[in-house]
């Protein structure tokens, strides 16, 4: 008896090199699968979708002030997601921006409250700014120092981190740093502490903007970012290439942190204008999938940041014109992220099918008629 | 001293009370990264545990003449039902479609906390206003199951037989999950998965069949402990924000109890305890708030320590948070 082959139902290569219109259609493609998703669990309420859809864009885009709200939710988001980078380039698993970010505003807000009457104007602000970089920057080195000498795990010890320092927060607005007695409220900042505003948003925007070119420059063009991308590719090789693997990592780390800590300064002083425990809420894990789902581009974390502020403020309006959640919101952004990230296994991989597989061999040895009985048991 | 026994043994009991939940969120995620897999999303798979749950229990109580008993099986079945399709999206994703663990694992808590909301507030807007379970239901939820005169004795009682339904069966399924991780052949197949995918392949094991049951078994156990919050801690109401949280606490849980199911028991109570410690005992010199952040401060010590010492037998199993894919090198 012969033995018979068993072809597997389907195959899988890598790939790549695929045409760029290619990629560009199956992501896209995967954005309108999202939102078709989306539109089955809006219709599930008892709302159209397409109005529901239309009402998200223009309660998000339709007027200037709306627009300004939803440009103040990208405005984190993107600064947030380009911390982030370079520790996922890096394959360093930095799942700790909200802390960093919270370190960051904890720090600004020291000096917000008791140094705005010492410091004049602009240098309050600059100092609040830097201070709150350091102090992101030190908490996110941290985990990275314990990573490089022992190699702890850094996804669970930046985790932990979140936690610790927005149990900080708490206890300093229910503490030493609250205002009025009993309030459970930090007080609202001087106005010298507070970020000037362009175009009627507060200048945040340009710093986000800046830091995109910054960030785009420093990983494509720098000594830095060659090593970033050589360690996240293969510890090993970097080792064997002489870079200071441990070093790289804390300084990388320590430079995503101080964006983070940029970021809680912006916040506290642009967005907020005082501190609360709710300082980062939820910016730090939503910038960690922006930052994957645009390949750690820093320009596409602007496409991105920017579709996710609108799904949000959109929610919003949602809520207050057709009754509908505004954790509609989380479910289609949760919906997105899943069909994005899934999306890329078409791209990094290339499917065969047995059933063709085996038509196109069947075609091929069609003149050595000898093999054909075994090829149609395998059709079979 | 008396007084001191009764302050100790009330601080016990609320430490359980507080603790089961935490304990059924880390078994179900020590499963799930048993197998390799690094499950991110419990914060969302107990949120809709939750939400489902309790909406399963309310309509089932709707339908007319409910029996208590029937009540908490389908509480538990809705709420694994509604994890394990959770993480069901999870190990397609990653395990199919090779996606990060990391952020589909992140994708899913947003995912899982925006329908456990959106369940709970439409359940909140369809009924009009309160989503309760009445009173006679409670008891089967939040009661002990036990004889009274076993909960009356001095001591032990309160701490041994005055629990919830759900502290029993969490030690149940701790138990269990030792057995099968530590002491059966499939259990053992299972390590190795999230040991080393490669060499489990080259045994002849199917690890995606291991890995999509690991996964989906884990994300439905962990759901039954956003369930269980909702229906002992909150009082059978929707309440997000009391369990918003309780998912990063099991994550942490599990890298304290060093991945082994019956470590959890006493770990789930330790968290609990520390969660709740600031009602209970008010030192001068420690903020109330500061007590919160104790757990978490425990496990980086924890974390800390067990990389410094590099015991083999205390690591996260080796491939923990990495797809697999035969082709690769």
């Amino acid at each position: 008896m012969n033995h018979k082959k068993r072809e597997p139902w389907i195959r899988l290569s890598k790939r790549d090199g695929m045409t760029s219109w290619k990629v560009w259609s199956i992501r896209i493609g995967s954005i309108f699968l999202a939102l078709v998703l989306g539109g089955l669990v809006i219709a599930m309420t008892g709302v159209n979708p397409f109005k529901a859809y239309g009402t998200i864009i223009s309660g998000s885009l339709g007027k200037a002030s709306a627009i300004r709200q939803t440009v103040k939710i990208a405005i984190p988001l993107l600064g947030c997601a380009l911390a982030i980078a370079p520790c996922f380039k890096m394959h360093f698993w930095n799942i700790g921006a909200e802390g960093q970010i919270t370190a960051g505003a904890i720090a600004a807000s020291y000096f917000a409250l008791f140094w705005a009457d010492r410091l004049p104007g602009p240098s309050l602000i600059l100092v609040m700014g830097l201070v709150g970089a350091v102090a992101g920057g030190l908490w996110g080195l941290i985990p990275a120092f314990f990573k490089a000498r022992w190699n702890t795990n850094e996804t669970l010890f930046t985790l932990m981190m979140n936690y610790i320092v927005i149990g900080i927060v708490r206890w300093l607005q229910g503490g030493p740093w609250e205002g009025r007695a009993g309030s459970q409220i930090i007080p609202q900042f001087a106005p010298n502490a507070c970020l000037p505003r362009v175009f009627g948003i507060h200048c945040g925007w340009i710093i986000v903007l800046v830091l995109v070119l910054l960030m785009h420059i420093y990983m494509t063009y720098t000594k830095h970012g060659y090593e970033i991308a050589v360690i996240g590719d293969s510890i090993n090789t970097a080792r064997y290439a002489g870079m200071n693997v441990g070093h790289v990592m804390m300084r990388t780390m320590f430079l995503s942190g101080a964006i983070s800590g940029l970021v809680g300064f912006i916040l506290v002083s642009g967005a907020n204008g005082t501190l609360n425990d709710g300082v980062a809420g939820g910016v730090g894990f939503t910038a960690i999938t922006v930052a994957w789902l645009s390949q750690l581009n820093a320009f596409g974390m602007v496409l991105i940041s920017g579709m996710l502020a609108i799904l949000e403020k959109g929610a919003e309006t949602l809520q207050t014109r057709l009754a509908v959640p505004t954790s509609i919101s989380d479910i289609i952004t949760g919906i997105l992220l899943f069909c994005m990230l899934g999306c890329e296994f078409f791209i990094n991989f290339r499917m065969t099918f047995r059933a063709r597989k085996a038509k196109k061999a069947a075609a091929e040895t069609a003149a050595d008629s000898d093999e054909s009985p075994a090829k149609e048991a395998v059709e079979s | 001293m008396s007084e001191f026994v009764t302050l100790a043994v009330a601080l016990v009991v609320a430490a359980i009370t507080y603790g089961t939940p935490l304990l059924f969120g880390t078994l179900g995620e020590i499963l799930t990264e048993k197998s390799g897999c690094l499950n991110l999303g419990v914060e969302g798979i107990m949120f809709t545990g939750g939400a489902v749950g309790l909406a399963g229990v309310y309509y089932y109580e709707k339908m007319g003449s409910p029996n208590g008993f029937v009540a908490v099986i389908v509480g538990l079945l809705c709420a694994f039902l509604a994890g394990a399709l959770c993480s069901l999206i999870f190990s397609f994703l990653t395990i199919t479609l090779r996606a990060n663990q990391n952020v589909t694992g992140l994708a899913l808590s947003i995912f899982g906390t925006g329908v456990g909301q959106f369940v709970g507030e439409r359940m909140r807007v369809t009924e009009g206003g309160y989503i309760a379970i009445s009173n006679e239901m409670k008891i089967f939820f939040q009661n002990s199951p036990f004889p009274r005169f076993l909960q009356d004795l001095p001591v032990i009682g309160p701490i041994l037989f005055k629990n919830s339904i759900f502290f029993y069966l969490g030690l149940l399924l701790a138990v269990v999950l030792f057995l099968f991780i530590n002491r059966s052949r499939r259990g053992l197949y299972l390590r190795s998965v999230g040991e080393s995918p490669a060499t489990a392949d080259a045994a002849g094991l199917n690890v995606t069949l291991y890995q999509y049951l690991a996964t989906i078994i884990g994300g439905g156990i962990s759901a039954i402990g956003g369930m269980v919050y909702i229906m002992t801690i909150a009082g059978c109401v929707w309440n997000h924000e009391g369990l918003a949280g309780v998912g990063w606490l099991a994550v942490a849980l599990v890298i304290f109890c060093m991945w082994r199911p019956l470590n959890a028991i006493w770990g789930s109570i330790l968290f609990g305890a520390l969660m709740i410690l600031y009602l209970r005992l008010v030192l001068p010199f420690i903020p109330t708030q500061l007590y919160k952040i104790l757990p978490y401060v425990v496990t980086v010590i924890v974390l800390i320590f067990s990389s410094l010492r590099n015991k083999k037998e205390n690591q996260p199993p080796a491939s923990l948070g990495l797809s697999y894919f035969r082709e690769d090198r």
